[in-house]
């Protein structure tokens, strides 16, 4: 049996009442996962047995989905252990990709265009076959196409969710009407010094310089005044934080009260009770995920695990565990009660009212940029 | 082959199995790292092999280099003072105990039984807002507000004494332990007080392990990265800090490979110095 038949043969067990969701969702996934991680070397070991499998991805909350509803069920269903991987950043994990043997990394939910540009850039994209991943189709086209213009038409992965880095504040202190009134100038308020926080990320804290002067972050004509701005933001923080989990700790303990943040973390400190407002400031910072294939991956047995993964069924019941709206066109697929209340959920399926950041475009400033924000960072 | 020429092999082939691993390890990654550095980031962040001297005219010249260098070290001094201040009277504790020396030795082991970056985390819980700290100050009522304790340069020192306060003990013990105690009963006999007998007798002939342990928790703390990177504000980063953000971040590989070099020349200087005056010697009685 091919995996495609073995795959429709799932689904239509699921849709049948056969098979609950979480067997489904845990099968189907690790079936592809396994695929996903082999290496060059199994197409002449075929009688191996496949013993682990991995996928890398962001942790917390997010690897919580994908465990809870792909991973478990998987390996108690076959017995395979899955490597859930792991990384802080783009950076860090490309770092660990240029350094590791081809197939050794097979796909990574990776965030922002931008990453996707530096991947192709250094050879490490593929050319999906995308015959083979028909529920592309149920895609937001404005997800695939921002990925198509990088990469001359074709593309190397498949886009899964979307979200924004807005503003986080907590009620007790900040109002809704405060926060809206200052907008990204909230981060910069004497008046929380001390309490203020920010992602350790320069193109966030660039791109909320630009908002911070009146600028449009995707063509900065003072960048003088946007490092200004990043200095007045350094010395009113109390924390740059570099993970999701160290974000939802600080805004929980209220260690600080404003900063940005990622839109589904925020939501998530929402379910939990905890008193918190989120807004997408005029041009906020918005971004896209996507399921990237690793060159050196075995593309066939990828493309049928990517192609499950954007199955609605299982699409919905990710982002539902992580809180980002997922890739699907809502005009297509009826998303469910929860997904259209998530920040930054765009019910046209045109994103028309999110701002996403222009590759070209920071990936040309990337290295001046990150090394001088670097410095800035440390005082200067 | 003679006698002689056979037992001269012996110690070579003995330690061969070491060199082997030493040098495939520790030698030769080190020169790829010297080669790296004097190679060039591209645009795209891949690396164009070469010689250049772009990254070491930066490292060498840079003021921005030059000062977490010394930031670095002011940081990695300070922490070491605090470690001898308050790892000497533990060690003098301990070696002088009359009973549960041993049972004093495993609770100063304890804390490598723990994961670094969990014992440094642990800060958070204890000088958070919502810490314990914070908690007991004011349920004391001496506070009505929760003071804010984390994210600073202090903490970054803090972390690091939590850190390395075992290595100065331990490197002090050993050199206490080795001291006769008669010596000081001499002294006193000789009409010293115990704090003369103290200062004039134990402890100069205890300086070896301080200067050990100092050494140690030099090398150790100025090489950190962990606990600037989880205690520290903003502003607050030590040299490899910057060695990890101009390899992971600015994915500037030669650039960090320069600057890591400089950092190891810097300390292995200071090594040079302590074994010039000292020896190594010393510093394996404590790592033993």
């Amino acid at each position: 049996m091919d995996n495609t038949t073995r795959y429709q043969r799932l689904l239509e067990r699921y849709q049948n009442g056969d098979l609950d969701r979480r067997s489904f969702l845990g099968l189907i996934g690790a079936a592809g996962l396994a695929y996903g991680v082999q290496t060059p070397f199994a197409r002449y070991a075929n009688a191996q047995e496949v013993t682990q499998v991995r996928f890398d991805g962001w942790g917390g909350i997010v690897s919580e989905a994908f465990r809870e509803h792909a991973f478990a069920p998987y390996t108690a269903a076959t017995g395979i252990e899955v490597v859930d991987g792991t990384f802080g950043g783009g950076d860090e994990y490309l770092a660990r990709v240029r350094t590791s043997q081809p197939g050794e990394y097979n796909i990574a939910h990776l965030s922002g265009v931008f990453d996707y540009a530096r991947y192709h850039n250094l050879g490490l994209s593929v050319e999906l076959n995308e015959a083979n991943i028909p529920n592309l189709q149920l895609c937001i086209p404005a997800l695939s196409d921002a990925f198509r213009a990088i990469s001359g038409g074709s593309l190397s992965c498949v886009p899964y969710d979307y979200g924004t880095t807005g503003i986080a504040y907590n009620r007790a202190y900040i109002s809704d009407e405060e926060a809206q009134a200052q907008g990204a100038g909230l981060l910069i308020n004497p008046d929380y010094t001390g309490k203020i926080g920010g992602w350790a990320d320069w193109r966030t804290r660039i791109w909320y310089g630009a908002l911070q002067t009146g600028q449009d972050p995707n063509n900065i004509t003072d960048i003088e005044a946007v490092w200004d701005a990043v200095r007045q933001h350094r010395d009113l923080a109390l924390r740059y934080w570099t993970s999701g989990a160290e974000l939802m700790s600080l805004m929980a303990e209220e260690e600080i009260h404003v900063t940005e943040a990622w839109s589904g973390r925020i939501f998530a400190l929402q379910e939990q009770g905890h008193d918190i407002g989120y807004i997408d400031p005029p041009n906020g910072f918005g971004w896209q995920e996507c399921l990237f294939v690793i060159a050196g991956s075995p593309m066939e047995a990828c493309e049928e695990l990517l192609n499950f993964m954007l199955e609605p069924a299982t699409s919905i019941a990710v982002a539902e565990g992580q809180n980002y709206p997922p890739a699907l066109d809502p005009t297509q697929v009826d998303l469910g009660d929860k997904i259209p209340t998530l920040p930054a959920f765009d019910p046209t399926g045109t994103l028309s009212g999110l701002t996403f950041a222009n590759p070209d475009y920071w990936n040309g400033n990337e290295q001046e940029w990150s090394e001088t924000f670097s410095r800035v960072q440390r005082g200067y | 082959m003679s006698i002689e020429a056979r037992e001269a092999r012996q110690p070579w082939i003995l330690l061969s199995p070491t060199l082997t691993v030493i040098t495939l390890l520790l030698i030769v990654p080190v020169l790829f790292i010297v080669v790296y550095s004097f190679w060039l980031r591209t645009s795209v962040g891949d690396v164009q092999p070469g010689f250049y001297l772009d990254n070491w005219a930066d490292t060498l010249t840079d003021r921005f280099y030059r000062d977490i260098l010394l930031t670095t070290l002011r940081i990695a001094a300070i922490t070491t003072v605090v470690c001898a201040l308050m790892g000497y009277p533990a060690a003098y504790f301990i070696a002088r105990a009359k009973s549960n020396k041993a049972l004093l030795l495993l609770l100063l082991m304890l804390p490598f039984w723990i994961s670094y970056i969990i014992r440094t985390m642990s800060w958070i819980y204890i000088l958070g807002t919502n810490g314990a700290l914070n908690t007991a100050l004011q349920w004391l009522g001496i506070t009505a507000e929760p003071i804010q304790m984390l994210y600073n340069e202090t903490t970054v020192i803090l972390g690091l004494v939590h850190f390395l306060l075992p290595f100065m003990v331990l490197n002090v013990y050993v050199s206490l332990d080795g001291v006769d105690e008669t010596l000081e009963d001499a002294a006193g006999s000789l009409g010293a007080t115990k704090w003369q007998s103290f200062l004039q007798v134990t402890l100069p002939l205890s300086l070896p392990g301080l200067a050990a342990g100092s050494l140690l928790c030099f090398v150790l703390g100025a090489g950190t990265y962990i606990t600037p990177a989880v205690l520290g504000g903003p502003r607050d980063a030590m040299f490899a800090n910057l060695v990890y953000e101009a390899i992971i971040i600015q994915l500037n590989w030669p650039l960090g490979a320069a600057l890591s070099l400089l950092l190891l020349a810097v300390l292995g200087a200071l090594v040079m110095i302590y074994n010039h005056f000292l020896g190594l010697g010393q510093l394996m009685k404590g790592l033993g």
